[in-house]
């Protein structure tokens, strides 16, 4: 499964991983419901952390789509809320 | 997988597929993409030309501020050592607020600095895509028929595609940041048009606008510690430490050190 850390890059991650890394998605989607920025940023930093560590970093001539796209590293709170109800982060 | 990341794909895969829809027939579908994605490189590169220019911008007031500040240090020494305290304490307070400018231009400047590393190392992503994009957009349109190259067609965009819309966020993201940075910069240009880092030789003698805001801005508190601390410096009995001093201090008087 290939996983993309928006405005970061692409990693490569197997099947095993899939599983903890849904698991943390669902960690971070309770920590959006909340209003602790702080909790927030750790539950989404240890999500990408796990992406960076267990994945392969996709080539960068290599066009690969993505299974999954994470929101940027520096998404706020309020950011990945908005995620949730309006545009989302991708504006446009 | 429905979290986070699932909400942030959708919109990615419908903006892709958006763009492939503009367009009819498989070949079409590669030089427009092709073209599009040209586009996008070009705008990254003013991107990040913009966020040079904002990051000079505010390395150049960084650097009027810290002759302001050396300026209004000089002055409050000099306004002392002549025994005019007051004119002193309105120095000091303009160059706290000038210190405190100073601070967090250093972080924007910073925060430019990453956003200009990362904006170019996408902009060199983003370009050995395109590369790869091109070469497969050839040997597409010579080797398939035209159901196996809609296919063929339809991935190699979509990954391009892909890295486009992501580029397209980061350079989003960075202006936004940039924009905040320059209303911020255009703050601390009026102010700096309003006189509050002038030259105290032009200062009036009464208590103006200005002046009344600089109290509140400044925190009285380091404005009080400094201006004891320049005094002791000034008074008799301490050695001479104020070796930077220029015309104030080559005539101490240990009367007008203790004055008020």
């Amino acid at each position: 499964m290939i996983v993309r850390i928006a405005t970061e890059g692409q990693y490569e991650l197997q099947g095993d991983d899939e599983q903890a890394l849904n698991e943390l998605d669902n960690e971070a989607v309770l920590a959006c419901q909340g209003t602790d920025e702080q909790r927030f940023r750790a539950t989404y930093d240890r999500m990408l952390d796990f992406v960076r560590t267990h994945g392969r970093l996709v080539a960068d001539d290599e066009l690969a789509t993505s299974d999954l796209i994470l929101p940027p590293p520096d998404t706020t709170l309020e950011e990945a809320r908005a995620e949730f109800t309006g545009e989302g982060l991708i504006p446009g | 997988m429905p979290g986070i990341s699932g909400r942030m794909s959708t919109i990615v895969k419908a903006k892709i597929s958006k763009l492939l829809d503009r367009a009819e027939d498989p070949s079409e579908t590669l030089e427009y993409s092709y073209q599009k994605q040209i586009e996008l490189l070009q705008n990254v590169k003013k991107g990040i030309a913009d966020v040079v220019t904002s990051k000079k911008r505010l390395q150049l007031q960084e650097e009027q501020l810290k002759g302001q500040v050396v300026k209004l240090d000089t002055q409050a020494r000099q306004a002392l050592a002549a025994g005019q305290e007051d004119l002193a304490r309105t120095a000091l307070e303009r160059k706290n607020v000038a210190q405190t400018e100073l601070q967090s231009l250093d972080t924007q400047i910073a925060q430019l600095e990453q956003q200009q590393e990362q904006l170019t190392a996408s902009e060199q992503k983003l370009r050995a895509k395109i590369e790869q994009f091109r070469s497969r957009k050839e040997v597409i349109k010579a080797q398939y028929s035209a159901a196996e190259a809609q296919v063929r067609i339809s991935e190699a965009a979509t990954g391009v595609g892909e890295e486009m819309a992501d580029v397209g966020l980061a350079m989003q993201r960075a202006l936004d940041k940039t924009e905040n940075m320059k209303a911020r910069a255009e703050a601390v240009q009026e102010l700096e048009a309003a006189g509050t880092f002038e030259d105290l030789t032009q200062l009036g003698s009464g208590e103006d606008d200005i002046d009344r805001q600089l109290k509140q801005l400044s925190s009285s508190n380091e404005v009080d510690a400094e201006l004891e601390k320049m005094k002791a410096e000034l008074g008799s009995g301490s050695p001479p430490a104020a070796g930077e001093l220029e015309a104030g201090a080559s005539q101490p008087s240990a009367s007008e050190g203790q004055a008020s």
